[in-house]
C-alpha cells in the first residue's frame, strides 16, 4: 500500500498529530541522552559546564527539529529521499576536497554552532533512500541481480568515501545499516550467506599470507590485530587503553563504585572518556546494574520501533523506521563491543551519551522521521 | 503506482518475518553484550578491582628518624640535623636552565651537581620534585626563600640527616653513617624497603653499624592514590614511622675530648674504664678524622690524605691495634707464678742482666743486670730476668690460663668495628696455628710480653680493672637504650688469693710513686688519689750490630717507624680503686716517657670530671702543666639540654 492509496481522514492532522505521536520513544531517547548528561558531568569531574550544558542544548535543539520532522507527512520524507542522498553525498564529496581535518581523521563543516559531519548524515539518507527504492521496487524483483546491484552501489560509493577519510567506524556502520534495509526488504537470504562467507574466506586469506611472500597486509597492521586479539602483549602500547578500559569496566563490579568515584576514569587512565570510552565510566561508576539498564534502554528503544514498524503497511515508513533502528543499534553494539573488548578500537561513540553535537542531531531527526512514520501510518477502518 | 493487494500481503508478511529475525539477532546480540558484562564485573570483578587498585595506589615510605646517640651524661654524639636543599619542578619552573641559572647566582653550585640534576630533570615525569643541590648553609636557603617569587618551580627544602656535632672525638667509637651502597645491598641480607630509598642513611661502621637495627627504626608508608601520569592526587592513609631508638654510651665526651687532644700529636690509643661497672669512659684513638666528612660524601684527595697518614687516622688503635703488652703483662706473669706456686712472694731470684736456655741468652733491658730481686722489686724496676725464671718454672699453659682469667686473647663483646682478640700464645695454640712444638724459649719471651703475645689498649684496660677490683669486670659501652638502662653483667671474682693480688697492686703503686719506679716523674701527688701503674715497652725491632757499629743506641735516634711502642697501664686511687687506663704511643720510645704522662693526665681527669688542678701534680711540673693545658683546644664541658628533643 503506497501513500496515493491512503484514506487520508483516517491519519491525524494539525495538533492532533502530537498526540499520535510515539511517546514511549520520545521518553526513551529522553531517558538515554539524560544517563549521558549525567555521564558527561562526572567525567567533567562534577562540572556540568563543560560538556552536559552544551549537551543538553543540543538535545533540546534536536527534541524541536524531531517534532518538526515528526509533523511532516511521510510522504514528503519519500519524495526528498533521493534528493537528500545526493546532498549527503555532495557534501561529503564536499568534505574529502576542501574539508578540515580534525579529532583523529573525522571531517566536518563548521555551521557556525556546530560541526556537521556529512558522514553522519549519510548514515541517514542512505536507509532513506535504499527505503524508498524498494518501496518502489516490486516485490517481485526484490531478489533479481539486476535489481540487488543499484542499492549494493547506492552503498558502496558514500563507504568509499568515508573509507577514505579514513572512517573505519561510520564505514562499517554505512554497510551494516544498509545490509539490514536490504535484508528486512526481503532480499534472498543467499546474497548475504555468499557475501559473509566470501568475508570469512577473504580473512582467512590474509590471515593464512601472513609471512609469505605475498603477504597482503603491511607488518604494523598485522601487530595492530595482534593487539587487538590480545591486549596484554603491548599493556603500555596500543593495548593500554582497551586494557585499561576493561580494568575500568570490571572494577565496577555489580553496582559500581559510585557517582563520581570511578578512579580510571578519574584519574584518566581511561582514554577519551567523554566521547567513544564514556560507557566505561558508567560501568565502573554504576556497575553491572546501571550498565544493564542503559542496554536495557536502547533494547525498548529497538523494540518499540519493531512493533510500529510491524504495524504500519506503509512500506516505507516500516523499512525506514526499521533501518533508523538498526543503525542505533550498529552504533551502541560497536561501541560496547569496543570497550568490552570484544571489537577492535575503531572510534565510534555510543549513541545519544557521548560527547558530540552532530551525531546526537542526526540521530534525533532520524527518530523525526520514525515519528513521521508512526504519526502518518496508513490506518485500517 | 498500483499493486495487487496480494503482493502487498505478501510484502508485509516477509517484512514481518524479517523484522523479527532482525529482531531477534538484536535481542541475541544484547544478550551476549549482557553476558559478557556479567563475565567482567561480577565473575571476574575481584581481578580487575585489584588491577585499578595497582593503577592508582602507590606505597610511599615515610623514612624514620634514626636514634639519637648521647653521651653518659646526655651529650648529643651522634644527632638528626636540618638537612636544608633545593628542589625544582620542571612544569613550574618552565625554563629549567633559566631557573637554575638564577639559582647560581644566589647560591654556590656544584657544576657535577647541577649536570646531575638536569639529566634527572629530563629523565623524570615534569612534576617530580628533583634535587639540585643538598647539604647548604641556613643562608643559602634563606636567600632562596625570599626571592622565591622570582624563582618559579624552585623551592627550599629540609630533609634530615646525620651529624656528629663533638666531630672527631667520637669519629672511632660511633663512626658515621653514608648513603646505602650497592655494595651494602648486595652484602646485608636485609628486606628493610627502607634501603631502596636512595641516599638512605645507614650505619658504615662503629656503633653506628653495629647497632643498625636499634637506631634505624621503622619504615611508615604513605598510601596515596595517583592518576594516570603518575601525579600524586591525594593522601589515603598515613602509617607513621616508628623512631630508632637513642642510645646512651658509658662514655664521658668531655673525658674523651681531654683524652683525645691529650693524644694529638701522637700515634696513639687510650682506654678508661672503670674498674667496678667495666663502663669505658673514654676510648681515644689519635689522630682522628671528622665523620661529618663522610656523610657528606668525603672527596677522594681528602680520603687519600687520610689513608696515606703514617699515623694511620682510619685506624681505630683501642680495639683494632694489637701491640706487644711488653712490661705491662708482667703482673700477669708474676700472679700466675705465684698462685701456681712456683715462686714465693718474698724469693729472690739473681739477675745478672740475662739468663741463658738452652744455648740463647736472653737479655734484662738493664745489661748490667738488677742484682737480688723479689716479685715487688721486680715489678717495680720491671725485671725481666726475675719473670723469665718465674715463667721457665710455671710453664707458658698455667701463664696463659691466667692471662686469659684477665681478659687477654679473647675477644671483649663491644659495638665497634673491628674488635680483635688479640694473641695469648700457648702449647696448643702453636700446635693449631703454627703446627709446631713449643719452644722453652718461647716462654721466656712471652713471660715479658714479647713473643707472639699481641693484646689491644682495650684488653689491657680490662686486664687493669681486674686487677685493681679483683673481678673479672666486663667492659661496657652502651649504658641505655631508648631510657632503659642496660644491665651490668655480674662480676666474679678472679680465682687469685687477696693477698697476692694486694701484692701486685702494692708493686704497680711503688712503679708510679717508689723511688725506683720507673714512672716515677707521672705520679699524682693529690692525696687519696694516688696512681698505681706500669710502664712498658715494647719492641718494634732490635737495634742491628751494624747500627750499633754507627753510634746508634737511643731510640730517639732512630727512624719514626721503627721506634719502640711506649706503653702505660694504671689505675687510681690506689687505696679505692675507681678507674683503670691503658694506653699506648705508637712509636713513642719507652712507656715511662712515652705513654704514662698522657695516662697519668687523662686519669686524673677521670678523676676530678674535668681539668685537673695543678695540685694534683708533683711540684716541679706544674710551670709545664699549665701551659700544657693551655696549649690544648679543648672544648668546654657541655651541659645536657632539659629535654632530649629529637630533631
Amino acid at each position: 500500500m503506497s501513500y496515493l492509496e491512503y484514506k487520508i481522514q483516517t491519519v491525524p492532522t494539525g495538533a492532533r498529530k502530537i498526540l499520535h505521536a510515539n511517546w514511549a520513544l520520545i521518553l526513551l531517547l529522553a531517558a538515554v541522552c539524560s544517563v549521558g548528561f549525567l555521564m558527561l558531568t562526572s567525567v567533567a569531574g562534577g562540572d556540568p559546564s563543560r560538556w552536559a550544558e552544551p549537551q543538553m542544548k543540543r538535545f533540546a535543539l534536536g527534541l524541536v527539529v524531531m517534532m518538526i520532522l515528526g509533523m511532516v507527512p511521510i510522504w514528503f520524507w519519500r519524495s526528498i529521499s533521493g534528493l537528500a542522498y545526493l546532498g549527503s553525498l555532495g557534501l561529503l564529496l564536499l568534505v574529502e576536497l576542501f574539508g578540515t581535518v580534525g579529532m583523529g581523521a573525522q571531517r566536518w563543516i563548521d555551521l557556525g554552532f556546530m560541526r556537521l559531519q556529512p558522514s553522519e548524515l549519510m548514515k541517514i539518507a542512505l536507509v532513506m533512500v535504499l527505503a524508498a527504492y524498494y518501496d518502489w521496487l516490486p516485490l517481485a524483483k526484490v531478489s533479481k541481480p539486476q535489481w540487488v546491484i543499484p542499492p549494493v552501489l547506492l552503498m558502496l560509493v558514500p563507504t568509499a568515501l568515508v573509507l577514505k577519510q579514513p572512517d573505519l567506524g561510520t564505514a562499517i556502520l554505512l554497510v551494516a545499516g544498509g545490509a539490514i534495509v536490504m535484508f528486512c526488504a526481503g532480499v534472498s537470504w543467499w546474497y548475504f550467506i555468499a557475501v559473509a562467507a566470501s568475508g570469512g574466506a577473504l580473512i582467512y586469506g590474509v590471515f593464512a599470507s601472513r609471512g609469505t611472500d605475498w603477504q597482503l597486509l603491511k607488518d604494523y597492521q598485522f601487530r595492530r590485530i595482534d593487539t587487538f586479539l590480545d591486549p596484554s602483549t603491548d599493556p603500555l602500547g596500543a593495548g593500554y587503553h582497551i586494557t585499561q578500559s576493561k580494568i575500568a569496566l570490571g572494577s565496577g563490579g555489580w553496582t559500581g563504585k559510585g557517582f563520581m568515584q570511578g578512579t580510571q576514569s578519574r584519574l584518566n587512565f581511561l582514554p577519551e572518556k567523554h566521547t567513544d570510552f564514556i560507557f566505561t565510566t558508567l560501568a565502573e561508576e554504576f556497575g553491572f546494574v546501571g550498565g544493564f539498564s542503559l542496554l536495557c534502554l536502547y533494547g525498548l528503544i529497538i523494540f518499540f520501533c519493531i512493533v510500529s514498524a510491524m504495524g504500519n503497511r506503509d512500506r516505507f515508513g516500516a523499512l525506514l523506521t526499521l533501518g533508523v533502528a538498526a543503525t542505533l543499534f550498529l552504533f551502541f553494539a560497536v561501541n560496547m563491543s569496543m570497550v568490552m573488548g570484544l571489537a577492535p578500537v575503531v572510534g565510534v561513540p555510543l549513541p545519544l551519551v557521548s560527547y558530540g553535537g552532530s551525531a546526537m542531531l542526526v540521530l534525533l531527526a532520524a527518530f523525526g522521521l520514525v515519528q513521521s512514520a508512526h504519526i502518518h501510518r496508513p490506518r485500517s477502518r | 503506482m498500483k499493486r495487487p493487494p496480494k503482493e502487498n500481503e505478501e510484502a508485509a508478511g516477509l517484512m514481518t518475518r524479517r523484522g523479527v529475525v532482525l529482531g531477534g539477532s538484536m535481542v541475541g546480540f544484547m544478550g551476549l553484550l549482557a553476558l559478557r558484562m556479567r563475565q567482567m564485573q561480577v565473575t571476574e570483578a575481584e581481578d580487575y578491582r585489584l588491577l585499578a587498585e595497582e593503577n592508582r595506589i602507590n606505597v610511599r615510605l615515610i623514612p624514620p628518624s634514626r636514634g639519637i646517640i648521647y653521651d653518659r651524661f646526655g651529650i648529643p654524639i651522634a644527632q638528626n640535623a636540618q638537612n636544608y636543599r633545593i628542589v625544582i619542578v620542571r612544569e613550574e619552573a618552565g625554563n629549567v636552565e633559566a631557573a637554575i641559572a638564577k639559582v647560581r647566582q644566589l647560591v654556590d653550585l656544584d657544576d657535577s651537581d647541577v649536570e646531575r640534576a638536569l639529566k634527572e630533570i629530563y629523565r623524570r615525569s615534569p612534576f617530580v620534585p628533583i634535587t639540585v643541590a643538598d647539604q647548604l648553609a641556613w643562608e643559602d636557603i634563606a636567600e632562596v626563600a625570599i626571592n622565591a617569587p622570582a624563582l618559579p618551580g624552585i623551592t627550599p627544602d629540609v630533609g634530615l640527616s646525620r651529624e656528629y656535632p663533638l666531630g672527631a672525638d667520637f669519629a672511632h667509637i660511633v663512626g658515621y653513617v653514608g648513603p646505602v651502597s650497592d655494595y651494602d645491598l648486595s652484602k646485608l641480607e636485609d628486606p628493610d624497603p627502607l634501603l631502596q630509598i636512595p641516599k638512605f642513611q645507614i650505619g658504615k661502621i662503629g656503633v653506628e653499624t653495629k647497632l643498625e637495627g636499634d637506631l634505624r627504626g621503622r619504615a611508615g608508608s604513605r598510601r596515596i592514590e595517583v592518576n594516570a601520569g603518575g601525579r600524586v592526587m591525594r593522601e589515603l592513609s598515613r602509617d607513621d614511622y616508628t623512631p630508632g631508638n637513642d642510645l646512651q654510651l658509658t662514655i664521658d665526651h668531655g673525658l674523651q675530648n681531654y683524652a683525645q687532644a691529650r693524644l694529638a700529636n701522637e700515634s696513639a690509643g687510650s682506654v678508661v674504664i672503670d674498674v667496678e661497672t667495666g663502663d669505658l669512659l673514654a676510648m681515644a684513638s689519635a689522630p682522628s678524622f671528622d665523620p661529618n666528612m663522610f656523610v657528606r660524601g668525603i672527596s677522594s684527595k681528602n680520603y687519600n690524605a687520610l689513608r696515606e697518614n703514617k699515623y694511620k687516622p682510619l685506624f681505630n688503635k683501642t680495639v683494632q691495634g694489637l701491640y706487644p703488652p711488653g712490661s705491662t703483662f708482667k703482673m700477669l706473669t708474676g700472679l700466675a707464678a705465684l698462685r701456681g706456686g712456683v715462686i714465693s712472694p718474698e724469693e729472690r731470684v739473681y739477675c745478672p742482666g740475662h739468663m741463658s736456655l738452652g744455648g740463647r741468652r736472653f737479655h734484662c733491658w738493664k745489661r748490667g743486670g738488677h742484682g737480688w730481686m723479689n716479685f715487688d722489686d721486680a715489678i717495680t724496676q720491671s725485671c725481666d730476668v726475675y719473670f723469665y725464671e718465674a715463667a721457665h718454672r710455671l710453664g707458658v699453659d698455667k701463664l696463659a690460663e691466667l692471662s686469659r682469667e684477665f681478659g687477654l686473647g679473647q675477644r671483649h663483646d663491644l659495638p665497634m668495628s673491628a674488635v680483635r682478640a688479640g694473641i695469648i700464645p700457648d702449647t696448643k695454640w702453636k700446635a693449631q696455628v703454627r703446627g709446631e712444638r713449643w719452644n722453652p724459649g718461647e716462654t721466656l719471651n712471652t713471660s715479658i710480653g714479647q713473643g707472639d703475645v699481641l693484646a689491644s689498649p682495650l684488653q689491657l684496660a680490662v686486664m687493669t680493672a681486674r686487677l685493681a677490683s679483683g673481678r673479672a669486670v666486663k667492659p661496657r659501652l652502651v649504658k641505655s637504650v631508648n631510657g632503659i638502662e642496660v644491665p651490668i653483667e655480674d662480676a666474679p671474682r678472679i680465682d687469685v688469693p687477696t693477698s697476692l693480688m694486694n701484692m701486685a697492686r702494692k708493686a704497680m703503686f711503688n712503679v708510679s710513686n717508689g723511688r725506683r719506679g720507673t714512672a716515677r716523674r707521672s705520679r699524682i701527688v693529690a692525696e687519696g688519689m694516688e696512681m698505681a701503674g706500669k710502664t712498658g715497652t715494647s719492641q718494634v725491632r732490635n737495634i742491628t750490630k751494624a747500627e750499633r757499629a754507627r753510634g746508634v743506641f737511643r731510640n730517639d735516634q732512630l727512624p719514626w717507624e721503627r721506634r719502640d711502642h711506649g706503653l702505660f697501664v694504671a689505675f687510681a686511687p690506689y687505696d679505692k680503686p675507681k678507674y683503670a687506663i691503658a694506653t699506648i704511643v705508637e712509636h713513642g720510645g719507652g712507656g715511662s716517657s712515652a705513654a704514662a704522662p698522657p695516662s697519668r693526665d687523662i686519669l686524673l681527669y677521670a678523676l676530678y670530671g674535668d681539668v685537673p688542678p695543678l695540685e694534683a701534680y708533683p711540684k716541679e711540673q706544674r710551670e709545664r702543666i699549665k701551659v700544657q693545658h693551655e696549649e690544648m683546644e679543648l672544648r668546654p664541658r657541655l651541659k645536657p639540654e632539659k629535654k632530649a628533643s629529637r630533631a
